[in-house]
């Protein structure tokens, strides 16, 4: 769950990346956020993460007010997020098993958890043949499996793909995104930014889009709204 | 902490320490030449120390008693004197010792053969614990009826003061300008791992490791460059000065210098090398990982 009230961001070299903006997100929704480059897309996601802080307005994450939530209990608040980032982010020396497993290991699994629960994530993904090869090995679209398993295996509540098929053909694209609406229809909530018009009208979801800091169209039929200038 | 995060941490630690190989070498050199100078410091203090202290017992005060007195009178003296806090030993010595001790020190005792021992005065010779605290005993001795007067040499006294307190300052300063270059080291080693290690720390933060889950390999990676750099230089420190000892007696002007043997500090030497290399390697990887964690 994500409520955005009244939102506003501002950079300390004075730009204005949010200008109030109030989104909510509930428990197993599959949304897509819309909007060009500096748009403010990448400043929500940032503040869901709690990678900064806002300006002024609430920000409220899995029940984790972001405003007040003391400096400790950020790891805790990220641990019921699963991130994906377009340039996948995997570590490039360790096997797909492994950088799935890092993520489950960092915040203290043991190890009859990770094997168990590893396989299990790799076979959702597609990617239960390939748990031994190291991340240059694989094509785009089985790497952003790979950073898509890693989000998974903590079970999230929420997933938030940064950007996930930017890096990829419309063919590989369209499978992380039928891959993440499966994950959605297990209960988890998605959130989607990007960018990709045809992409984002193939599939009946509700739509966000954003320019300058504001939020211009909220619409449930999955129609873009927005044209890129 | 888990038991399997514990292996983890460790095993991140050395892969860390191997795969900057040569930084962590030299690292560890630098450890080890900081420590060795500062080794070859506490070392060389504590032979000035213990030089001193054995100058300072040989450093006696005669305290002279009133003529007029007898010796069982005179003897009662030492009792007073004994009871002031700074001395240590106060022994009797009669005329006739005195006097037999003044001629057995001349060139040609058979001269004195026919000076009388009412020549000379009873006396004390009375030792001190503190040195530095002569003038303040010597006006309280003075103040004890029957004592006529005393003879110090408080220039001497004054001097071994001064020597201490210069050895005191130069070792102090020399040892933490040494511990504080030690520890800018290993936080520029530590930085390195950090740094090659910056994309995994940022998926770390991402999915909800805890900061000191992050901090731990590289506080072990620290430690061990730090513990590994005491372990060498307790060796080449040991080594050196039994080498230093073995050339000093090999030279026949030299031979009056006592060195203290390097088995009575063994223990203590051991202990103060672990303990720096332990504090250099945890602060130097604590003060170059805080940056890292500001995501």
């Amino acid at each position: 769950m994500i409520r955005l009230i009244d939102v506003y961001k501002s950079y300390d070299n004075g730009t204005k990346a949010l200008n109030g903006v109030t989104l909510r997100i509930d428990d197993g929704e599959f949304v897509f956020l819309v909007g060009p480059s500096g748009s403010g897309k990448s400043t929500i996601i940032k503040l869901i993460t709690a990678e900064i802080a806002s300006t002024e307005g609430k920000v409220i994450v899995n029940n984790f007010n972001l405003n007040t939530i003391k400096q400790s209990k950020v790891p805790y608040m990220r641990r019921t997020i699963g991130v994906i980032f377009q340039d996948f982010r995997l570590i490039e020396n360790k096997t797909v098993y492994d950088n799935v497993a890092f993520a489950m290991r960092v915040i203290g699994a043991s190890n009859k958890q990770i094997k168990k629960r590893v396989p299990y994530v790799l076979e959702l993904v597609g990617l239960d043949k390939k748990s031994r090869r190291l991340p240059h090995e694989l094509s785009g679209g089985e790497q952003q499996r790979v950073a898509i398993a890693r989000a998974l295996v903590n079970n999230p509540s929420m997933i938030i793909a940064d950007e996930p098929t930017g890096n990829l053909d419309p063919a590989r694209s369209l499978e992380i995104m039928m891959l993440l609406e499966q994950i959605n229809a297990l209960g988890t909530t998605v959130l989607v930014v990007t960018h990709e018009k045809e992409l984002v009208n193939r599939f009946t979801k509700r739509c966000v889009a954003i320019d300058s800091g504001r939020i211009i169209s909220d619409g449930m039929d999955g129609y873009y709204d927005y044209e890129e200038e | 902490m888990k038991r399997n995060n514990f292996l983890y941490f460790i095993k991140e630690g050395v892969r860390d320490l191997f795969l900057h190989g040569f930084m962590s070498f030299a690292a560890i050199c630098v450890i080890v030449a900081c420590l060795v100078i500062m080794g070859t410091f506490v070392l060389v203090m504590m032979n000035i120390q213990e030089a001193i202290i054995n100058l300072e017992q040989d450093n006696e005060i005669l305290v002279y008693i009133d003529d007029t007195y007898a010796e069982s009178e005179a003897k009662s003296v030492g009792s007073q004197i004994n009871m002031i806090e700074n001395v240590l030993e106060a022994s009797f010595i009669s005329r006739q010792q005195a006097m037999e001790n003044f001629v057995e020190k001349q060139e040609d005792p058979d001269l004195f053969a026919g000076v009388d021992e009412s020549t000379f005065r009873h006396r004390f010779s009375v030792r001190l614990v503190d040195i530095n605290l002569m003038a303040d005993t010597l006006t309280e001795i003075e103040q004890i009826p029957g004592v006529a007067r005393t003879r110090a040499d408080q220039k001497v006294a004054e001097g071994f003061t001064a020597v201490r307190s210069i050895v005191n300052v130069v070792s102090g300063v020399i040892i933490v300008v040494l511990f504080v270059v030690s520890v800018f080291i290993i936080s520029n080693t530590v930085k390195l791992a950090l740094f090659s290690r910056r994309e995994e720390i940022s998926i770390m933060k991402m999915v909800g490791a805890t900061n000191w889950f992050i901090r731990w390999p590289f506080v072990v990676e620290g430690m061990l460059l730090g513990l590994a750099g005491a372990l060498v230089s307790f060796f080449a420190e040991w080594g050196l000065y039994e080498l230093m000892i073995a050339q000093v007696n090999k030279v026949d002007t030299l031979e009056i210098l006592e060195f203290i043997p390097f088995a009575n500090v063994l223990m203590p030497m051991a202990l103060v090398f672990g303990v720096i290399g332990f504090l250099v390697g945890v602060g130097g990887s604590l003060l170059s990982i805080r940056k890292f964690l500001k995501v």
